[in-house]
């Protein structure tokens, strides 16, 4: 690993992002349109008040999966990769340089959404405004690292679409958003525990219903932040200097 | 750092199985430094293969590469390479220049090394356009100026020339001689015959195996040819006939 390439890759990312206007609008806006669609939808300020941080915490892991691993496929793809591979750029120099460039995507998206939201919405926060930032970009991360390592296993862009309501829709539904997680069957509990959604939305929780932040928000905080380098050093595996 | 003695590259008994077929059958042979040697065979003789088995990107089933001393893939060989694969490796949202301005950051080139490769390959005139609004002769030559970064002592260019007008592709022979001159070793392949004299040495394939390992003169002198369309031809007689 080495510094200076980590950079200068986050650098090129970013420099390909910005010739595509397109997506840049698209990763920056869609979050706080949909969040203030859900405002007039649901025109009620409490419930708005529990759906919000959730849209906070879905979105940024949503989108970042998506661009991530159809960006790291089109690595593949194009020859890109066995070029990198063959050169002194080390594995975890790409996946960082992804991490950064993306998670900087998230900082923008994040922010937009929450501005919008703390102001013109009126969304409420009882919380230390950072612990959700930092919830969040723990997501945007978590999304980046998970796109990453299933960039692995698709071989065209239509499977790697397919791979995101796979991984989203069961953390979702599991995470104790429709149902509460104590609720559920108790298998459905343990596969609970162990998907990382389930943390983050509940240290969102926390972070909206206020009060102290105990031990129990910086555990939620430790698990998603250790499942997103988990997650990272699979995707590394995942990178092969050479191929058949 | 530069041992003329020692070849640039051995390989001994090279064996490639690619989905579960065997591509190359036990290749043997050496490659001089400071020559050009081109790698000629027709479409799906495992050029591609090789070439990536030099680099130290391909899974090898057996046998040894040794590349500048040292065993293919070694992490110390990857500043000394410079590779252009067949299919245009460079991103197609990226200008000319921000492509090798990224490259010659991951490979430590000095930051003059953009605008020199820039003029070799003669992509001055688009040198701001993305990579996706280029030709396929333009991203070619963008690829190939990603492998002349830094100051490779190896260049390993698969098919660089194809689907170029012929000023420029002898503009790009003449390149690549001026760098065998300063001592760069370079493999070239190609499936167009008249390439071929412009090698000082020729390893010519077919189906996974060595036919000849000669200069274009022994070629043309052992098959009795000028032509060394028909030297091929007359190899593979040999072979059939043996």
């Amino acid at each position: 690993m080495n510094p200076a390439i980590t950079l200068a890759t986050a650098r090129r990312i970013l420099t390909q992002l910005r010739h595509d206007h397109r997506t840049v609008a698209l990763m920056a806006l869609v979050p706080t349109l949909v969040i203030i669609l859900l405002y007039y939808v649901i025109d009620d300020q409490r419930s708005f008040g529990a759906w919000a941080p959730i849209l906070l915490c879905v979105f940024p892991f949503l989108v970042m999966f998506l661009v991530t691993s159809i960006a790291t496929l089109r690595e593949r793809t194009s020859g890109t990769l066995e070029r990198l591979m063959a050169t002194p750029l080390g594995k975890l120099d790409l996946l960082l340089g992804y991490g950064i460039a993306f998670g900087l995507m998230a900082c923008v998206q994040v922010a937009i959404a929450l501005t919008v939201s703390l102001t013109w919405l009126e969304f409420d926060l009882a919380g230390p405004l950072w612990s959700l930032v930092v919830i969040a970009l723990l997501n945007a991360l978590l999304g980046t690292a998970l796109g990453l390592f299933c960039s692995a296993f698709a071989r065209s862009e239509f499977q790697a679409v397919q791979f995101m309501p796979v991984v989203m829709i069961p953390q979702l539904l599991l995470g104790g958003i429709l149902v509460p997680r104590d609720q559920m069957a108790t298998v459905l509990e343990w596969i609970s525990n162990v998907l990382p959604m389930s943390y983050a939305i509940e240290g969102m929780k926390d972070v909206v219903i206020g009060g102290e932040l105990g031990g129990e928000f910086w555990r939620d905080v430790a698990v998603v932040a250790g499942s997103a380098l988990l997650a990272l050093i699979l995707g590394a595996a995942t990178l092969r200097r050479r191929t058949p | 750092m530069m041992n003329l003695s020692e070849p640039a590259i051995a390989v001994r008994d090279l064996r490639v199985v690619r989905g579960g077929v065997e591509v190359l059958h036990g290749l043997t042979f050496e490659v001089p430094r400071g020559q050009v040697t081109g790698l000629l065979g027709p479409s799906g003789c495992g050029k591609t293969t090789l070439m990536r088995a030099i680099v130290g990107v391909q899974i090898v089933t057996g046998g040894q590469v040794t590349v500048l001393g040292r065993p293919a893939g070694d992490p110390s060989l990857r500043r000394m390479i410079g590779y252009s694969t067949q299919n245009p490796a460079v991103y197609r949202d990226l200008s000319v220049v921000e492509n090798l301005r990224y490259f010659a950051a991951v490979l430590k080139a000095p930051k003059s090394d953009v605008d020199r490769v820039i003029e070799e390959v003669g992509l001055s005139s688009v040198a701001g356009q993305l990579g996706g609004t280029l030709s396929g002769g333009q991203l070619n030559r963008a690829s190939l100026a990603v492998a002349l970064l830094g100051s490779p002592e190896l260049v390993v260019l698969d098919e660089p020339t194809v689907g170029l007008d012929p000023v420029l592709r002898q503009e790009l022979w003449r390149l690549f001689q001026s760098l065998a001159d300063r001592g760069v070793t370079l493999i070239v392949s190609s499936h167009v015959m008249d390439e071929a004299a412009r090698c000082q040495r020729l390893i010519v394939m077919r189906e996974g195996e060595i036919l000849a390992d000669d200069t274009p003169h022994e070629l043309r002198e052992h098959t009795r040819t000028t032509d060394l369309e028909e030297a091929f031809l007359r190899l593979i007689e040999e072979r059939t006939a043996a």
